[in-house]
């Protein structure tokens, strides 16, 4: 008899709670808006004996991660999480797990980058960091947190996986919105995720050496290594979510669609703003209009197939970046744009950037995308360039 | 030198033939810092995790596929030293409490260079210090950049060459600041041990090895290293050098032990830094004036030290 309830929970609080179930031996944090209500939760459940973990309180988030990977190369489930210049700052540090295979396992409470100071959500951190090398996958609700966050162990430490992995939650969005959450029994979550033994530990009985110097004539065999295995994550990381859907109910895919049935237009969006894109959709539908929308769950490592499969009949894609690559547009936007090249030429793909520093993209705000893209194809047609769009902007 | 002192420097003891840092690595010929390591691999046993920061050590001990390491050892970065150690040494705490290991305590050590240490590593290190970690931090000074080509670190002292700090036609001096003084830092810290040690010394440096890993909490030791390339001598006169530091009183041998300062070898006449600094290349260019400086620095912090001491 399992005892599932539904609680209301911040996003931060359901990050807490999913680490919290999966017994975590090491966490190691450094404070930033809009992440610190997860770590906050977390000391309160140590210090009421809810949580039998070391909690250390690094002096910055680069010693956060360095510590992470100490401690998961000597055989401890770990866990961090951080935001914007704090993931800038443990930049450095983040090729280590993936590159050394470390199944760390981190949430990112996403925010803008400085300057000016900006605590408020956007991508341009995720942007930042996405050739890390991590599985990098993206929640749109608190459920989703919770759920993700669970699966994210399960899939890292995989013996097949062995790769880190990060769960986006839009800052302030999810991290400080309460919402209801179906919390499974402890239980349940603990036989989905057991106790792992970590195949190469640092044991002065097996003693190893980890983190070699890689001259020219072994260095390139090392990174193709790297990227077969990690190519090899995507089916591990579906069995995974197919699994967690089986015992929890709740089962998550690559790509997700939503209204995609005989859709022409399809919005593509990523983190918390599909939700809004969904009513947007449903409104469209009501006025006999075929848009649907794409939602980008897994963004490392990018899902081809199934990005592809989801809009092979589309023939609009609207995409929305919530980060700016300087002179270059939206960095979502160039990545879809590549990945259909060789398959969908005759595609109209209009990127529009937007929801920068927590500027909020509300319902109209997604109509106007769609309505605008139109526009701007036929003008396309009629020779025009086709850059990329701010929205909700005063000129 | 007092009979008690010279037992305890000089008197051979037996010492494992064990070699945890195997031969074969790449070091330099007359490399002081490969020396350290070997004494003080000696001295912490099988029993241990080391944790390595970018530099030459881990330059010449480990290039893929082959290691020098016969113990667990993990290098990630050039910084982060203090905070790796501290991950590793807290997996151990929570995995022994929840059970999942045995406690066979096991010790943590923390190898760097003084780039790695009193520069880019001063925060991670500052952090495990202040945290109370229970890990020995082994900072291997060769007080200068070597494994990048020689460019000067804070740990650089007054007057040396380097190729950042080089001697030109209108700056002469080569390194216009003084050493920072790492081991006093570590102090403020207010840590159970802190100690200096030269290979030069090996039962001191041993010695102080099994201290730093006895006592409960963090424990800093900063180990002189002659770096034959990097300051321009000769590799035969790398033990001489080491040797010399220490009897000019540039390079004290100390320990303090939960605050209290001992000095570990006390000379009733320092001789004159001329001696030290003449055999190096990386000296050459000092000028008179510059060599009194310097002797009147040396005598100054040499007596500061021993006040320390006088006044436990």
């Amino acid at each position: 008899m399992t005892k599932r309830r539904i609680v209301g929970l911040e996003g931060s609080f359901a990050i807490a709670e999913a680490v919290r179930m999966a017994n975590v031996d090491v966490i190691s944090a450094y404070p930033i808006t809009p992440q610190t209500h997860i770590v906050e939760r977390l000391a309160e459940m140590i210090a009421d004996g809810e949580l039998d973990a070391e909690f250390i309180c690094v002096e910055s988030e680069h010693s956060a991660m360095s510590a992470c990977v100490g401690a998961s190369a000597a055989g401890a489930r770990v866990f961090t999480c951080s935001a914007s210049q704090g993931l800038e700052l443990m930049h450095e540090v983040l090729y280590i797990p993936s590159s050394m295979r470390l199944p760390i396992v981190a949430v990112a409470a996403n925010r803008a980058l400085s300057a000016p100071l900006s605590v408020w959500c956007d991508h341009s951190d995720v942007m930042a960091i996405r050739d890390i090398g991590w599985i990098q996958i993206f929640a749109e609700n608190n459920q989703q947190a919770f759920d993700l966050t669970v699966c994210a162990y399960r899939i890292a430490e995989d013996k097949e996986v062995l790769f880190p992995a990060m769960v986006h939650m839009d800052g302030f969005y999810l991290s400080h919105v309460t919402e209801g959450v179906m919390l499974p029994d402890e239980e349940e979550v603990a036989q989905f995720i057991p106790d792992y033994e970590y195949p190469f530990v640092l044991d002065p009985d097996n003693p190893v050496s980890m983190g070699c110097y890689g001259p020219p004539f072994i260095y390139p065999e090392a990174k193709k290594a790297q990227e077969v295995d990690f190519e090899k994550t995507k089916p591990k990381i579906q069995e995974v979510w197919n699994e967690f859907g089986d015992t929890f109910g709740r089962s998550y895919s690559p790509v997700e669609e939503y209204q995609m049935e005989d859709a022409s237009i399809a919005l593509l969006t990523m983190g918390s703003s599909g939700e809004t894109a969904m009513l947007a959709a449903d409104e469209m539908r009501a006025e006999g209009r075929e848009v649907g929308l794409v939602r980008l769950r897994l963004w490392r490592p990018f899902p081809f197939k199934e990005f592809r499969e989801a809009v092979k009949d589309v023939e609009l894609l609207v995409v929305l970046d919530r980060a700016l690559s300087f002179g270059m547009g939206g960095p979502v936007c160039s990545e879809v744009k590549s990945a259909l090249y060789e398959k969908r030429k005759e595609l109209n793909i209009v990127g529009f950037i937007g929801g920068l520093g927590g500027r909020d993209i509300p319902i109209d705000g997604f109509k106007y995308m769609v309505n605008r893209a139109v526009e701007r194809v036929k003008a396309a047609e009629w020779g025009e360039e086709m850059g990329p769009e701010m929205i909700g902007v005063r000129e | 030198m007092a009979q008690e002192q010279e037992e305890k420097l000089f008197l051979p003891r037996f010492i494992t033939t064990d070699e945890n840092f195997a031969p074969g690595h790449r070091a330099c010929i007359g490399c002081g810092e490969a020396l350290a390591v070997r004494h003080v691999c000696k001295a912490l046993g099988n029993n241990v995790i080391i944790v390595n920061a970018t530099g030459c050590i881990e330059i010449f001990s480990s290039l893929l596929p082959l290691t020098s390491w016969r113990v667990p050892w993990i290098h990630t970065l050039f910084e982060n030293v203090g905070a790796v150690v501290s991950g590793i040494e807290s997996a151990y705490k929570a995995r022994i409490r929840k059970g999942k290991i045995e406690d066979r305590g096991v010790v943590f050590v923390g190898f760097a260079g003084d780039g790695g240490t009193s520069d880019i590593g001063l925060q991670a290190l500052s952090g495990a210090m202040e945290r109370g970690h229970n890990f020995l931090y082994c900072c291997f000074d060769n007080e200068a950049y070597m494994n990048t080509g020689i460019q000067r670190s804070s740990s650089t002292p007054y007057g040396a060459w380097t190729t950042t700090a080089p001697v030109g036609k209108k700056s002469i001096v080569g390194q216009m600041t003084w050493k920072k003084n790492m081991p006093e830092i570590a102090v403020a810290h207010r840590i159970p041990y802190v100690a200096t040690a030269s290979p030069s010394f090996p039962f001191d440096l041993m010695d102080k090895v099994k201290r730093g890993m006895e006592i409960e909490g963090p424990a800093y030791l900063h180990i002189f290293s002659v770096c034959p390339t990097g300051w321009r001598c000769p590799p035969e006169i790398t033990v001489e050098i080491g040797r010399l530091v220490v009897e000019t009183g540039i390079f004290p041998l100390y320990e303090v032990i939960n605050g209290e300062y001992h000095l570990s070898v006390d000379f009733p006449e320092l001789k004159p830094v001329r001696e030290y600094l003449k055999k190096q290349g990386r000296f050459r260019h000092l000028t008179e004036k510059d060599i009194e400086r310097i002797q009147a620095r040396v005598e100054e912090e040499y007596q500061r030290l021993k006040e320390k001491v006088g006044g436990k």
